[in-house]
């Protein structure tokens, strides 16, 4: 009886969570005519949201492609097939792990560092503050930020799998003598631009939306305490990771089931 | 609405927190143009009672009124509306910690107000200076003391010249020399610019010295209510125990517990 009663519990926390995060989602989202207004708010919420990741986004793609790279070549050799390397990294980056890892690293680097920002606001009495300045904190302060990772997450998105493909073709065509101009030309004719880049594209898009959403909302609803705070950083990296998993599970079916 | 009527009209208010009954049917009038203090032990509610007014919190129970308005019942854009004629010092200074002071100070006129930078500047720099802190306006909230903080807050909370300021705990933290320009500054400003303002405090003699009428209140009620001068000669044993900081009393020092030896022999 008490497993019972703890499970509802559950439910019922999850179920009033869930509703509070589409208010809040609601609220940011009714702040955009403002932050028309503003765009330098956004363009300075980009630098600071984006900048925190290029680094570790480059480096990761650059490596994941050269990776890509020789253990596809180990494969395609058995099959004679090595001038479909350029395809195969291509493919598995703007597909998959583009999308993907950059959302994880995003949510590792950027959504913590979110959260944290938006929970001492918090902590510290500046939301209240501003509230009693009359000044709306979700429009001036989340709304921002939330624009800031739907649009980065894309693009931080698309790096990794540029720079995934140019390490793939380093490794492919410099390391283990690759022909340099079929890596390109092979791509070139079997990457889709909808089927593969749109669709890389889309997911990029959803999985920004939801490491910002969640890192945004842990934020706002975290404890007031610096032991709230910390706990609300590490929810917003476990919640993103699952929530990206899972969405690319979903997208990925519905995409490229048939 | 007449002159005489009170700015901040409170009646029957009563408040929950976590269950716990923290106003018990409260009537409070805070007269306009004058100096109310808000006085009474740690964890009595004062904070609490100022966000109610703000708007930030609602009541269970009974009505707030604000220059005639009920805050509980205003919509979000009316909320707002009145909160640019409310100034409030936090407790803790509540500065937006990634902003330079003179930008802090600055913020409400930029949102609210559309001046030209050069006027929006000596707007500032003359708050500022109000406060002592003009030296200061390069400075991060970071590297600023509490008690500075809390006067660049009240630089802040004067900017959009409101027509009441609530003070929470405008002397905690304030070396003897500041203290005594922020009483005269808070005295000043009430006079000059005909503001209203509230002052939280439990520091009796500043709040005594500076206030109009004392409110003290107490276990969810007001305990007594009156001019400085009445409520130091009150006769009421409580009141006397408060305003004389006694230690015993009706007033307890210690938030509700079993006794203690019970709770050290259960351990
Ligand atoms: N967020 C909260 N959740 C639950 N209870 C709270 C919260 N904030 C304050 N309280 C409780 O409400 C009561 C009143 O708190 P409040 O901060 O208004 O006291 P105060 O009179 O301002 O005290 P102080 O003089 O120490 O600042 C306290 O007993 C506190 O335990
Ligand atoms: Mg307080």
């Amino acid at each position: 009886m008490d497993a019972l009663a703890r499970l509802g519990r559950v439910g019922i926390d999850f179920l009033e969570n869930l509703g509070r995060a589409h208010l809040l989602l609601w609220a940011m989202l009714r702040g955009v005519d403002d932050l028309m207004r503003r765009p330098r708010l956004l363009v300075e919420q980009i630098h600071s949201v984006g900048v925190l990741t290029v680094l570790i986004i480059a480096v990761a793609g650059t490596f994941v492609g050269m990776v890509l790279a020789l253990q596809g070549y180990y494969i395609l050799t058995q099959f004679a097939a090595e001038q479909m390397l350029g395809v195969m990294v291509a493919a598995s980056l703007v597909r998959e792990l583009g999308p993907v890892v950059a959302a994880l690293l995003f949510a590792g680097r950027a959504g913590s560092a979110l959260t944290a920002e938006i929970g001492l606001m918090k902590a510290t009495e500046q939301l209240a503050g501003l509230e009693m300045m009359a000044v709306d904190p979700v429009k001036r302060v989340l709304t921002p930020r939330f624009f800031a990772g739907l649009i980065s997450v894309p693009l931080l998105g698309a790096m990794f799998s540029a720079l995934g493909v140019l390490g793939g073709f380093l490794v492919g065509a410099g390391l283990l003598g690759v022909d340099a101009a079929g890596y390109w030309s092979v791509m070139q004719t079997r990457i889709d631009f909808y089927g593969d880049l749109v669709n890389g594209g889309i997911k990029s898009v959803v999985f920004g939306v939801a490491c910002t959403w969640i890192a945004l909302y842990q934020g706002y609803e975290a404890d007031p305490t610096s032991e709230g705070v910390g706990r609300a950083t590490t929810r917003t990296v476990v919640h993103s990771s699952l929530a990206v998993l899972g969405l690319d599970f979903i997208l990925t079916a519905l995409m490229f089931g048939e | 609405m007449t002159a005489d009527e009170p700015l901040v009209k409170i009646r029957g208010l009563r408040f929950f927190r976590s269950g716990r009954m923290i106003f018990d049917g409260v009537d409070i009038d805070i007269p306009r143009g004058q100096v109310s203090a808000i006085m009474g032990p740690s964890g009595t509610g004062k904070t609490t009672l100022l966000k109610l007014i703000g708007g930030q919190l609602r009541p269970a129970e009974g009505q707030i009124l604000v220059d005639g308005e009920d805050v509980a019942e205003l919509n979000n854009s009316d909320l707002y509306r009145l909160r640019t004629r409310m100034g409030m010092l936090f407790q803790s200074g509540a500065l937006l910690t990634d902003l330079t002071v003179f930008e802090n100070v600055a913020y409400p006129l930029r949102e609210h107000a559309s001046l030209p930078e050069s006027l929006l500047r000596k707007l500032v720099l003359l708050k500022l200076e109000a406060v002592g802190l003009r030296g200061a306006r390069a400075l991060m909230p970071a590297e600023l003391s509490g008690g500075m903080a809390r006067r660049v807050a009240l630089a802040r909370a004067m900017a959009l010249d409101p027509m009441m300021i609530m003070y929470d705990e405008p002397f905690a933290g304030q070396d003897p020399i500041s203290m005594g320009v922020l009483v005269d500054l808070i005295r000043a400003l009430n006079d000059a610019a005909r503001l209203t303002s509230i002052i939280v405090s439990h520091d009796v003699k500043e709040a005594a010295g500076i206030a109009d009428v004392i409110y003290v209140l107490a276990q969810g009620k007001v305990m007594e209510a009156g001019p400085p001068e009445q409520l130091l000669k009150s006769e009421q044993e409580w009141t006397r125990q408060f305003m004389h900081g006694h230690a015993d009393g009706p007033v307890h020092f210690h938030y509700p517990a079993a006794a203690l030896e019970e709770d050290l022999l259960h351990g």
